[in-house]
């Protein structure tokens, strides 16, 4: 990060990493990878790496958390130090806090809260390497790793960011994107309720780019939840080839 | 009125299963006439009710279940009980007595102490109280011998078998006395524990493989075949 790009779509259209303007970093995901865990889940999104380790749901401690209506999910999103170019101190940070809010609140809408009153449920999200959208994935890894876990979902929550580099609106920002570009709008998406559970935007848009970001977001959305669909099913799937068998 | 998948296709959480009157069974829920998925699991339609017999879950108690649990404190009357379940479940010392309990003539500790295993049946459970158990019935109460396995709750109705087919096939095969917890955890109770384990080896079997068909003529199977194995051994 010690020059600054001047140009980030080159003159053939390209991005800095070759990519097109609408087109998502290579997505990897795996499911049930911690044994430790109840459930858990590991994404590579680029040169994103981030684990997501659920447990419970389970007697909610310290007891005053509690909600007699309804189970609690308590979220932590936490960067290791050596996952940016300077070392990050471990302790929470401000911006740590607020995302592990910001978490928290896109996935609360898929859960049945309101059927297990006075539990909770403890989520853990270790990003190990950051490059740019790390809510995003970390809130598609973490859906995962409660659905391993064995809780009822509405539906998976995927999330994917589109923004505006270069005067021109593009899907999936990695970090030089991010900071040098104009704007970042992260969406987190319900595909088969087709519901939006997070909608952010730093930087500045007119509405008419805002409403091509949010769509274009929503189509990179559409392209992660394929992937992640599948990767939840491989876990399960060994149970399934032993039926085609018989 | 349409469904959208296979018997015994595996879905996952947000699948659309069906369309227009149709039921929500287990694992399921329906919103503005759809029924979707709510677990990871294999999908089956009975009379217009749509279940999934779900791959992973936990224990969610329910009243009359017979569980197996393990004594985690030893409070003033009474004991908590761990049940594998969200919920900690409540023993009351005059449940256990069955008389009225007086702290100062009886010892709980004495009774049951914390590591102690019980069979128990669950008395009372709602949304507002943690679930209470009782074990004044026959065949409830303290462990004392066998081995304790744990399998995932939702392939308990797996080894019971149909009408009870393929548990009492093993009792039968290995001799053993066998108690399945609603909870996932069961205890095996034979003469040896060379019983024991065949039993527990016939039940992980079970679990591998409780999604394929004609799984019990095939634990039988195998029930048969360890045998003779075991035989031979014996007689060598």
């Amino acid at each position: 990060m010690n020059e600054k790009p001047k140009k980030l779509i080159n003159k053939k259209g390209l991005r800095l990493d070759g990519r097109k303007p609408d087109e998502l970093r290579p997505v990897k995901l795996k499911v049930g990878i911690l044994p430790n865990a109840d459930g858990s889940a590991y994404i590579e999104h680029g040169k994103n790496k981030i684990l997501a380790g659920a447990f419970g749901p389970r007697e909610m401690h310290p007891k005053h958390l509690q909600r007699a209506d309804r189970m609690v999910l308590r979220c932590r999103y936490h960067m290791a130090p050596f996952s940016v170019p300077e070392r990050k101190s471990p302790a929470p940070s401000r911006r740590e806090n607020e995302l592990s809010k910001v978490i928290r609140d896109a996935l609360l809408p898929s859960l049945f809260v309101e059927n297990y009153p006075r539990t909770g449920v403890d989520l853990y999200i270790e990003v190990l390497q950051a490059d740019g959208g790390t809510r995003c994935a970390s809130i598609t890894a973490a859906s995962l790793a409660l659905a391993d876990a064995g809780l009822p979902m509405r539906d998976l929550i995927v999330a994917c960011a589109a923004g505006k580099v270069d005067n021109k609106i593009a899907l999936d920002l990695m970090d030089t994107e991010d900071k040098i570009g104009a704007a970042d709008v992260p969406v987190a998406y319900m595909p088969n309720l087709n519901a939006v559970t997070l909608l952010q935007m730093d930087g500045k848009l007119s509405p008419k780019e805002f409403d091509e970001a949010i769509k274009m977001a929503i189509e990179g959305c559409k392209k992660i939840y394929d992937i992640q669909k599948e990767a939840l099913k491989t876990k399960y799937k060994i149970i399934e080839q032993e039926e085609v068998e018989e | 009125m349409p469904t959208f998948f296979e018997k015994k296709q595996l879905v996952i959480p947000g699948d659309l299963l069906a369309e227009g009157e149709y039921f929500a069974g287990d694992n399921t829920y329906k919103e503005k006439n759809k029924i979707f998925a709510a677990r990871i699991g294999l999908a089956d339609c009975t009379n217009k009710k749509i279940n999934i017999v779900a791959l992973k879950a936990f224990y969610f108690p329910q009243m009359g279940d017979v569980i197996i649990g393990t004594v985690k404190q030893v409070g003033f009357s009474g004991w908590t009980v761990n049940i594998k379940s969200p919920y900690i479940a409540i023993l009351r010392a005059s449940d256990v007595l069955s008389r009225s309990f007086k702290p100062q003539n009886d010892e709980l500790s004495q009774v049951l102490t914390a590591g102690d295993l019980i069979v128990a049946k669950v008395a009372s459970f709602d949304r507002y109280h943690d679930p209470q158990l009782t074990v004044g019935e026959p065949g409830l109460g303290k462990i004392t011998r066998g081995q304790i396995m744990n399998i995932t709750p939702t392939k308990i109705p797996r080894v019971i078998g149909r009408k009870g087919s393929m548990i009492t096939n093993i009792k039968n095969e290995t001799g053993c006395q066998i108690i399945l917890g609603k909870n996932g955890v069961i205890l095996v109770t034979g003469k040896n524990p060379k019983d024991e384990e065949l039993a527990m080896a016939a039940i992980n079997k079970i679990e591998e493989e409780s999604h394929t068909s004609g799984l019990t003529d095939r634990i039988t199977q195998f029930l048969k075949e360890e045998k003779a194995k075991i035989e031979e051994n014996n007689n060598e």
